[in-house]
């Protein structure tokens, strides 16, 4: 293990453990953007230089700021009185115990988690570009599709309804 | 450089994080998040094994993250609509209230 | 000799990293692998922090002195010659002034917030070309470099509104983000139709790709049709995006008093200012790196000149430019402002994109002149036109928050 993984993997699981646990929900949002940008610096470390750059413009940038509008928006800036776990609580948490232990058994157990990188990898952007518009452009095609829909979508679902 | 074994673990830890958060909260904003932190952790998934895999220059890891990026965003656009509509409509965000649908 | 004059920095900088190799040698200390190309990149972000806070100061004085004679007064004139000396008086000022924190405020995001918009303000010059050879990190994908780091920013200015606890404040704060997030989409989309004709995302090889000369005028981008059309959208989004007037909506002196800083007062508040004059040189730069030619001298036989020196020149006709509109244009409305954003600049860069792609595709010659200039003219004249000379400016209507 190395020093920058390190830091990197501690950054993302207190960030990620701080939103998943803080009373207040704009502090839960400011955190998750913190857990964000430290998976982009993973990314990053990774050399996969776009998409770490990628995930901090639509994370950070989008993703981030949607929610903190959406808390403000359903006054959710407050704290709480009662509690913030639901009622089933338990059982969630022995679902999630049940299943990090299985995937952290399969890791372990499994002859690929051994496996040492290539030397340093170099993706230009080019290389990127190319690829989404010859192999992967019916992909892309789709995904523009999916994000209109979406658009429109959430632009009605959101729209006042009209007073009768 | 760190074996996959890390970064497979680490990922396996942050989808455990945003699943207990995604069962156990009880707004829905957090709930939403909760979701998207799973997503993340597939993409850290994708992005590790690209790096450790055989071929990189096959760039299918990369690919796979961009699509999802994309994907994620507009589900986090859609998702936090409709949290918007139910709390205009019952004033609350809280997922344990809304239940006009349980017998 | 004007080749060493041109690049009298890199020399320098070589230099300074020679001496002080020799120096661990003499002082027989081996130095561990990792330290050499950190004392480069120190030296490279060196001069970066010193040159644009300095700027940020004499700009600071020229934008009062400029709006003062814009609104037929003197501006500051009392310290030092002519008044020029009035930024070091406010920097006393601001850094002597007692500290406020409102009782009530999120401590720690009151004061992170100011530091993190002066970090990421600082962040995206690592990218920018200032001269031949003169850039700190030459990014492959600097151009989305420069936009990530820059969508950052929106969190803090978010965090400062929100963590005040001021009504007003949240209201600036909100009034910011949905304006910046708005923009944000006709500030890339301009861009990345340079991005469609140069074919990379460096910005060092875009600059590269406007350093001919055709004939009379140079291969800036900004003397074809889709480039005119894109610097134009280009720099009111990133008026907008500086939250410089026009699009003052989030700070309205006269409305919600200060926007999103209201609660911020002495050292805090001046790094809020310090950040915003920051993004604007960097927008700036960005704008000349795209369609300026960036360091490139307009003329062959004006090659003689520095190049950094051509950017600097630039740098500072576009700042003319922003204090210009500020002096001059009124404030928008909240519901003009989006129509803007909405109905015509998003609009109107999606033509830009096709007029650049048939200006691509129809080759050297009349034809791309014609079929591009036509295009983006006649966008301009179904999209804009109507809008703006439209007298009906729009019934005032109330909406309450439920």
């Amino acid at each position: 293990m190395t020093l920058p993984f390190a830091i990197i993997a501690v950054l993302i699981v207190a960030a990620a453990s701080a939103a998943m646990t803080l009373r207040n929900l704009v502090h839960s949002a400011l955190a998750v953007a913190v857990a964000f940008g430290g998976l982009a610096l993973a990314y990053l470390y990774l050399d996969a230089q776009f998409v770490g750059l990628a995930q901090i413009l639509v994370y950070v940038g989008a993703v981030a700021i949607l929610i903190v509008f959406a808390v403000l928006l359903t006054r959710g800036g407050e704290a709480p009185e009662k509690s913030i776990f639901s009622a089933t609580w338990f059982w969630g948490l022995l679902i999630t115990v049940a299943v990090f232990a299985t995937l952290a058994w399969c890791v372990m157990h499994s002859f690929a988690s051994k496996r040492e990188p290539a030397d340093k990898v170099e993706v230009t952007v080019k290389q990127i570009g190319d690829a989404l518009m010859t192999k992967f452009v019916l992909p892309l095609e789709v995904i523009g599709l999916l994000l209109t829909a979406a658009l429109i979508g959430a632009v009605i679902i959101a729209m006042r309804e009209e007073k009768k | 450089m760190t074996p996959l074994a890390g970064y497979l673990l680490l990922s396996a830890f942050l989808f455990a994080i945003g699943l207990a958060g995604a069962l156990t909260r009880r707004n829905a904003i957090i709930v939403l998040i909760g979701i998207e932190l799973m997503l993340n952790a597939a993409n850290l998934n994708f992005i590790a094994f690209w790096r450790y895999g055989a071929n990189p220059e096959a760039l299918t890891g990369i690919m796979f993250v961009i699509f999802a990026i994309a994907v994620a965003a507009a589900e986090a656009a859609v998702g936090l609509a409709l949290i918007i509509a139910i709390y205009r409509h019952y004033k609350t965000t809280n997922v344990d209230e809304v239940n006009i649908l349980k017998g | 000799m004007t080749e060493s004059l041109d690049q009298i920095f890199v020399t320098l900088k070589h230099w300074l990293l020679s001496g002080f190799e020799n120096l661990l040698k003499w002082l027989e200390v081996a130095p561990p692998d990792w330290l050499m190309p950190l004392v480069s990149m120190v030296l490279s972000l060196a001069p970066i922090l010193m040159v644009f806070p300095a700027l940020f100061a004499i700009t600071t004085v020229l934008e009062r002195k400029g709006l003062g004679r814009i609104q037929n007064r003197y501006g500051p004139n009392r310290v030092g010659p002519f008044g020029f000396l009035q930024f070091a008086a406010d920097g006393i000022k601001a850094i002597i002034k007692e500290d406020l924190v409102p009782r009530a405020a999120d401590k720690i995001f009151h004061f992170i917030a100011p530091v993190i918009l002066v970090i990421t303000a600082f962040t995206v010059y690592a990218v920018l070309p200032f001269g031949r050879n003169m850039v700190a990190v030459d990014l492959d994908a600097g151009l989305l470099f420069f936009f990530a780091v820059g969508a950052a920013s929106e969190l803090a200015v978010f965090m400062a509104g929100w963590s005040s606890r001021n009504k007003y404040a949240l209201l600036g704060a909100m009034r910011a983000v949905a304006q910046m997030v708005s923009y944000e989409i006709p500030l890339i989309l301009s861009s990345v139709a340079v991005v469609m004709i140069t074919g990379t995302l460096s910005l060092t090889k875009i600059v590269e790709a406007q350093s001919t000369h055709a004939g009379l005028l140079p291969d800036w981008f900004v003397f074809t049709p889709w480039g005119f059309m894109g610097f134009a959208l280009f720099m009111i989004a990133a008026n907008a995006e500086l939250n410089r007037s026009p699009f003052d909506l989030p700070e309205g002196e006269s409305e919600i008093i200060a926007g999103y800083f209201i609660e911020y007062s002495g050292f805090k508040f001046a790094l809020f200012f310090l950040s915003e004059y920051l993004s604007m040189f960097a927008l700036s730069g960005l704008g000349i790196t795209l369609f300026l030619g960036g360091w490139n001298a307009p003329f062959a036989v004006l090659d003689f000149i520095p190049s950094w020196a051509w950017f600097f020149a630039k740098l500072l006709a576009l700042i003319f430019l922003f204090i210009w509109t500020r002096g001059t244009l009124p404030r928008l409305r909240q519901d003009q402002l989006m129509n803007l954003a909405w109905k015509f600049m998003i609009p109107m860069v999606l033509v830009n994109l096709v007029a650049a792609a048939l200006w691509h595709f129809t080759g050297p010659g009349w034809m791309r002149w014609l079929s591009s200039g036509a295009l983006v003219v006649g966008a301009y004249m179904l999209l804009g036109k109507p809008q703006f000379e439209s007298k009906d400016i729009g019934k005032r209507t109330y909406r309450f928050a439920d």
